[in-house]
């Protein structure tokens, strides 16, 4: 560290990154020559309650709440991996829905990022416009499923709610409206000089460094690298359909694996989601939605059951990754780990940081769509240098001495 | 003639009076500017008011100084700001209103006074001891020598046409731009010179009050607002009026380099109203201008670009500007030569 480097934490809050993560970026004026980053500021024992507290059903909407966003993909991810240990599998119906609810998700999320990328290089305008434009598939989420954010609608063998056929025509009218909207929205992110001023060759993670570092999901396929669990792994319908990985290359025919690239494989994903949900809709097979309908005896099923599963699932953010192991005669699983695709992505953004400007910082780190709630694994403090885990007998610990502080408080006051 | 002790007394009561009517009309400025943005991000955005809402809030506030600041330079300048912005006010025409100190300043010291606030701006944001502010105070700087030389040149290429034509015109006064409107002067070259200086200036003017594309001194997203970072309650409340009268500071003065006219010359064969209603209507034509210069050199910018980085800024005014201000300099010689 030269004499004119100097270091800025960007994090754990900062009005560019959303959620708590720090970032230490040491810079030489505007250049930056030195990025660390630090993880695990918001850990919130998610594995933890589904190994200890709660039953497999339970863990279905625990398992939304893992990240506001991807609130199918975890769950979608989870019942994979119980279905796939327990022998429970669903009906093919079942399997359709899940993908058009899935595909509902990549439209909303995409959009989100958009909007959020554009908010981060200061073009305000169009961050909002993009937004108007999502609330149409907000709508058409919360009348399929009841729900705006946290849809409910995962469960072991099946889905909770069936599409009608007026569904099926608001679903068509809904994608009408994005194909028809589709080139209003390209024109804005792939036209712009100035989005395009911004994004060009900056935060370039070469499709060495995306290989070596795991990259997943459309970071890893703007920098070339044709990866998609849709289409590498089909799982449900999508063995039906054929995905196809974007690449930025089938836009314009070069790979700069740059922000820009990114932009391009995000909007033509959403492209490709509409089509998979008109094709989905078109194609939706008749039948049950459910392999057992009656919960409680699903629930002594899954209770009955022995064995380890995993599922995968190609969320908006990458791959996502979830392993469950069941036990006889007990409710809660043995052992689940979560891996969702923000855990590959963080890292990357070393080398796509180095050598850029401060004034990089805020895109090239949006442009991985980070959810830092998914990745966080365990929070330790750093308490004047003596360095602990918080465990759940010291919270417990601290709870009490809450509760009993309080009592002590009430007390006096009568 | 007013005499030495009613004169400096005339002169406090009218900064008085100037800073009684920038100050809330600059908040206005700025509740418009928002409220237009916002309509045309397709939002319905605050009502015209809330910056005095905000101001109001932010007076209320405890003011906090950073443990490692110092602490006289760290709460001398936001005052600064805000003084040496209001002074710029009493040197530029307002409407019918000639300049309060008028003869004792031109253009070229308006000029140098633009300076002041951004580097109290730059020894506030260095002060504080952050290293969010002092990357802001460093753009800050960047930002001010960029613009500050297409600025010298849009005015120094019409007072050049100004002293050609009137060699007895004290030319680097305002009220010279204000007795012979540029745009009645000018010759078809001419012309088109001062188009592309109007324009120069407008986009130097989207600078100077630090609006996307050209706010990267305070950057929200990137350096969380920069030379701001560390401000709270009064102080960042005095920065917020300073911004606001600086607004109707570079607005005045493109108006009255580029649009000096009056409603009274036009309308005062046909009604007949006394002078003080004349100056009244003047004056309300005169703010009527204000905020459509401020309409293209603020809202409508800012709501159609992203902001652009510091080397894309620097690229912009060096580049672009620098090379367009010269060739409207070329233009208007020609015109003076021709």
């Amino acid at each position: 560290m030269s004499e004119h480097t100097y270091s800025i934490p960007v994090g754990p809050l900062h009005p560019a990154i959303h959620e708590p993560i720090t970032l230490k970026i040491d810079v030489e004026g505007e250049e930056i020559v030195g990025v660390d980053v630090f993880c695990s500021q918001v850990h919130r024992g998610i594995e933890w309650l589904g190994m200890n507290r709660n039953n497999p059903i339970q863990n279905i909407y625990l398992a939304e709440r893992v990240c506001g966003i991807c609130n199918v993909c975890h769950p979608f991810c989870m019942v994979q991996a119980v279905e796939d240990a327990s022998g429970i599998y669903p009906p093919e119906r079942a399997d359709y829905i899940r993908a058009i609810m899935a595909e509902l998700e990549r439209i909303h999320s995409h959009l989100l990022w958009a909007g959020v990328a554009a908010h981060e290089i200061g073009f305000d305008t169009v961050f909002h416009y993009t937004w108007a434009l999502r609330e149409k598939v907000m709508d058409l989420i919360e009348y399929l499923t009841g729900n705006r954010v946290t849809k409910a609608i995962m469960m072991v063998g099946g889905v909770r709610r069936d599409i009608s056929e007026e569904g099926k025509k608001k679903i068509k009218e809904g994608m009408q409206y994005y194909l028809e909207k589709f080139a209003k929205i390209e024109d804005i992110y792939l036209n712009d000089p100035t989005i395009k001023m911004r994004t060009r060759d900056i935060g370039v993670l070469t499709r060495e460094d995306a290989l070596r570092l795991c990259a997943v999901g459309p970071l890893a396929r703007a920098s070339g690298v044709p990866k998609d669990v849709r289409q590498d792994f089909p799982y449900g319908a999508y063995a039906d359909y054929g995905v196809k990985a974007i690449t930025p290359d089938t836009y314009n025919g070069e790979i700069h694996a740059d922000v820009f690239d990114r932009i391009i494989v995000r909007l033509l994903e959403v492209k490709q989601s509409v089509d998979i949900i008109k094709w989905a809709v078109d194609n939706l097979p008749s039948g049950p939605i459910l392999a057992e309908k009656n919960l409680v005896k699903l629930k002594m099923l899954l209770k009955k059951a022995e064995g380890e599963g995993i599922g995968r699932v190609e969320a908006p953010r990458g791959e996502d990754i979830h392993y469950v192991r069941l036990e006889k005669g007990k409710d809660p699983y043995l052992s689940w780990k979560i891996r969702a695709p923000t855990y590959n992505n963080v890292l990357p953004w070393i080398p796509m940081l180095l050598g850029g400007q401060i004034a990089d910082v805020p895109i090239v780190a949006a442009s991985t769509d980070p959810c830092m709630s998914c990745l966080n694994r365990v929070t330790v403090v750093d308490e004047k240098g003596r360095k602990y885990e918080i465990t759940k007998e010291y919270m417990h610990e601290l709870s009490v001495k809450k509760t009993r502080r309080l009592m002590r408080n009430a007390n006096r006051s009568f | 003639m007013l005499t030495g002790a009613f004169e400096v007394i005339w002169y406090i009561a009218a900064s008085f009076l100037i800073s009684l009517f920038a100050i809330p009309f600059g908040l206005l400025t700025k509740g418009i500017d928002r409220k237009l943005a916002a309509h045309m991000q397709w939002r319905v955005g605050p009502p015209v008011w809330q910056p005095f809402w905000d101001v109001k809030k932010l007076f209320q506030k405890e003011t906090i100084v950073p443990e490692d600041a110092i602490s006289w330079l760290y709460n001398a300048a936001p005052i600064l700001c805000l003084a040496s912005t209001v002074t710029i006010l009493l040197y530029i025409p307002l409407g019918p209103f000639p300049p309060i100190l008028e003869g004792h300043g031109d253009v070229i010291l308006i000029l140098y006074l633009l300076t002041i606030p951004s580097l109290a701006m730059v020894a506030g944001g260095f002060a504080s001891s952050s290293p969010f502010a002092s990357v802001g105070a460093q753009r800050e700087m960047v930002l001010m020598m960029s613009y500050e030389f297409p600025l010298a040149a849009t005015v120094i290429a019409l007072v050049w046409k100004i002293s050609s034509l009137y060699p007895q015109e004290a030319a680097f006064s305002l009220t010279a731009f204000a007795r012979h409107p540029i745009w009645n002067i000018m010759g078809p070259f001419g012309i088109v010179g001062a188009i592309v200086l109007l324009i120069v200036l407008l986009l130097v003017t989207t600078g100077e009050i630090t609006k996307v594309p050209f706010d990267i001194a305070e950057a929200e997203t990137e350096i969380a607002e920069g030379v701001f970072v560390e401000y709270s309650g009064r102080n960042l409340g005095l920065f917020y009026l300073a911004d606001a009268v600086k607004t109707v500071v570079m607005s005045a003065l493109i108006v009255a380099i580029f649009f000096p006219y009056n409603l009274s010359p036009l309308l005062t064969p046909n009604i007949s109203i006394p002078s003080w209603g004349w100056a009244i209507v003047d004056f309300l034509f005169f703010l009527l201008k204000l905020e459509i210069v401020i309409f293209f050199c603020m809202t409508f910018i800012r709501v159609s670009v992203a902001r652009f980085r510091v080397d894309q800024v620097v690229k912009v005014y060096w580049g672009y500007l620098t090379l367009a201000s010269l060739l409207a300099l070329i233009l208007i010689a020609l015109d003076v030569m021709l």
